[in-house]
């Protein structure tokens, strides 16, 4: 989250993205990068072949209910999807994200973003602009202990430095 | 005075030291059970800790249960379950279940819940023990993770949504059926949310269906679903080499004036036979209102659908009746255990001479692993938690939920009818 601005594609979907759409079962036996190949695919059999790293998705409510599948948010993350935005998030997806590194915000303008948008992308100050429409619309950008845990690389580094910060003193 | 709290606030309070939690407060908390299955645990695991440099916080606190990739049906899950059971050797992980049942269910079957305590769980239908009263939540793999190698984690303090369900169930209407019309009423997106359920017909059922209740708390969007314990729970407990104080039933409840940040009445008197049409279980309408709608698969399965009173209550519709030619129904009971039990009091010979294929206990179609996945285009009607597209096989396929007297009653019919109806024949050529 260094870079404050990012600019990529938007992939706009509706409410209830969930996570046998984000990971399906069938393809769970696979490494992450062949479970990410079929990420979506149950309504946007293009999505893994078009998106590029950098781009965004955008949804409705509900990002991510269903099962604790990390995949789901790991998959995204693997694609190159820099952050999500969604009406609201399943709680465990959103603590998915956050610990993976994919950062996920709340963002509630309908029909801001469609498919294909270039947006420009402020994460500290909260600001995603539309440049295909020339608008611009605020965000909330997330509590500081969760920013930390992003900025750390995720949950794994943030633990990382406390084990190794206990071997140092032991 | 103390604040008035409820049940959900009063654990998180205990497990993050606290006299008082207040919702919206994030609290750091000491976790009291670990649960782990062989997809979310050691596989996700292994790697982590290793990074880490560090073990189990306390081997003794840790389950680890093999119910997704079982049995092996090719040679990654065998890797998989082989990758499972050498951590469980290698980290002295003692309470290790391999193949002997759905974790959910297992957890309650061997002892390991008491109220009040704080459990996580690599699954998100770790709700399931909030039937027990504990505060018991579903995390991903790298939290788990960090919950694994420290004993803790934060959370949210959560808002509680209070169900209060009154009078009596009808006949062939079944907690599955209060959840289905929930899912639909409340919707699916209390994320964050504490669901507290009670009332007359809460404190009426035995465990096995609060079980469901607290289960789909999931679907609901919870974080937990909690039932307050009582005589029942306790007995249930000790019944199964558990735990449990007579002070717990006066502990482990919320205060009369809990700061509720919604109470939703429902009665159970009223409430018909509940289906959930593809692919949401918030798609849930009476029975009636899509009866004919043709089957090719029952599915009697999962955490949720496939404990003994699930097969009892399959039994009492496919007693005498054959499966509707094809049809097939498949049932894979939730644990070793309640296929013993089941093969003693006679419920396994009732479904086998109807016609019912028995699979290995496990999470299996539900999860969209193992037996009995859908080809494109089919149409399951199963008494499993979730239908979402693509779950249970081809991403064209049709899921309807129902609960077992509604999964069984299509079977014999080979499309979706009112149980009742059925019920009531048989009671008539009897």
């Amino acid at each position: 989250m260094t870079g404050q601005l990012n600019t990529g594609r938007a992939f706009v979907y509706g409410d209830g993205i969930d996570t046998d759409v984000l990971a399906p079962g069938h393809a769970m036996k696979l490494g992450p990068e062949g479970l990410a190949r079929h990420c979506l695919e149950a309504i946007d059999p293009d999505f893994a072949v078009n998106v590029r790293p950098g781009d965004l998705v955008f949804a409705g409510a509900d990002f991510g209910i269903g099962s604790s599948r990390e995949q789901a948010a790991v998959s995204l993350k693997k694609l190159g999807v820099a952050a999500v935005f969604a009406r609201s998030f399943a709680r465990i997806f959103y603590r998915n994200a956050i610990n993976i590194g994919l950062p996920a915000f709340v963002f509630a303008h309908e029909g801001a973003v469609s498919t294909g948008d270039t947006i420009a992308l402020d994460l500290i100050g909260g600001q995603v602009s539309n440049i295909t429409t020339g608008k611009d619309y605020p965000f909330a950008p997330m509590p500081e202990h969760l920013r930390n845990m992003i900025e750390a690389g995720g949950l794994m580094q943030s633990l990382k430095a406390r084990f190794g910060a206990r071997e140092a003193t032991s | 005075m103390p604040k008035a709290a409820t049940l959900a606030q009063k654990i998180l309070a205990r497990a993050a030291g606290l006299a008082h939690v207040t919702p919206g407060e994030i609290v750091t908390v000491t976790v009291d059970l670990a649960m782990a299955h062989d997809s979310s645990g050691p596989r996700r695991w292994g790697a982590r800790l290793e990074a880490l440099g560090a073990g189990l916080w306390d081997p003794s606190r840790v389950v680890i249960v093999s119910d997704h990739y079982v049995p092996a049906v090719d040679a990654e899950s065998a890797a998989i379950l082989k990758i499972t059971r050498d951590f469980a050797r290698d980290f002295g992980v003692e309470h290790f279940y391999d193949m002997r049942g759905i974790c959910h269910v297992i957890l309650p079957e061997h002892g390991h819940l008491r109220p009040g305590l704080f459990v996580a769980g690599g699954d998100s239908h770790t709700t399931n023990a909030g039937a027990f009263g504990c505060y018991a939540a579903g995390f991903g793999a790298t939290d788990m993770t960090a919950i694994a190698a420290t004993g803790e984690t934060w959370t949210t303090v959560p808002e509680t949504i209070r169900v209060e369900v009154s009078g009596a169930l009808g006949a062939a209407v079944s907690a599955k059926d209060i959840m289905l019309a929930l899912c639909r009423e409340l919707g699916m997106g209390n994320h964050f949310k504490a669901i507290e359920y009670g009332g007359g017909a809460v404190r009426a059922m035995d465990m096995e269906a609060r079980m469901v209740l607290a289960n789909m708390a999931a679907e609901l969007g919870g974080e937990v679903g909690l039932v307050e314990p009582d005589e029942t729970t306790l007995a249930h407990i000790r019944a199964h080499g558990g735990e449990a104080d007579e002070a717990d039933i006066a502990r482990w409840r919320s205060d009369s004036d809990a700061p509720y940040e919604r109470v939703f009445a429902l009665d159970a008197s009223e409430l018909a036979p509940q289906v959930a049409a593809p692919h949401s279980p918030a798609n849930s309408a009476d029975v009636t209102a899509h009866q004919g709608v043709a089957i090719d698969q029952a599915y009697i399965g999962a955490c949720v659908g496939a404990k003994l009173s699930d097969l009892h209550m399959a039994a009492s519709v496919l007693k005498g009746q054959k499966v509707a030619k094809g049809v097939r129904l498949l049932v894979a009971p939730a644990s070793a255990k309640v296929t013993e039990a089941a093969a003693k009091d006679g419920t396994l010979a009732i479904l086998s001479e109807a016609g019912a294929i028995m699979l290995p206990s496990g999470c299996g179609a539900c999860a969209g692993l193992g037996a009995g996945l859908l080809a494109e285009g089919e149409v399951c009607l199963s008494s499993t938690n979730r239908n979402f597209k693509g779950r249970m096989g081809h991403k064209d396929a049709q899921v309807w939920l129902g609960s077992p007297f509604t999964v069984a009653a299509g079977a014999v019919a080979g499309k979706i009818i009112d149980p009742r109806t059925v019920l009531a024949e048989r009671r008539r050529a009897a």
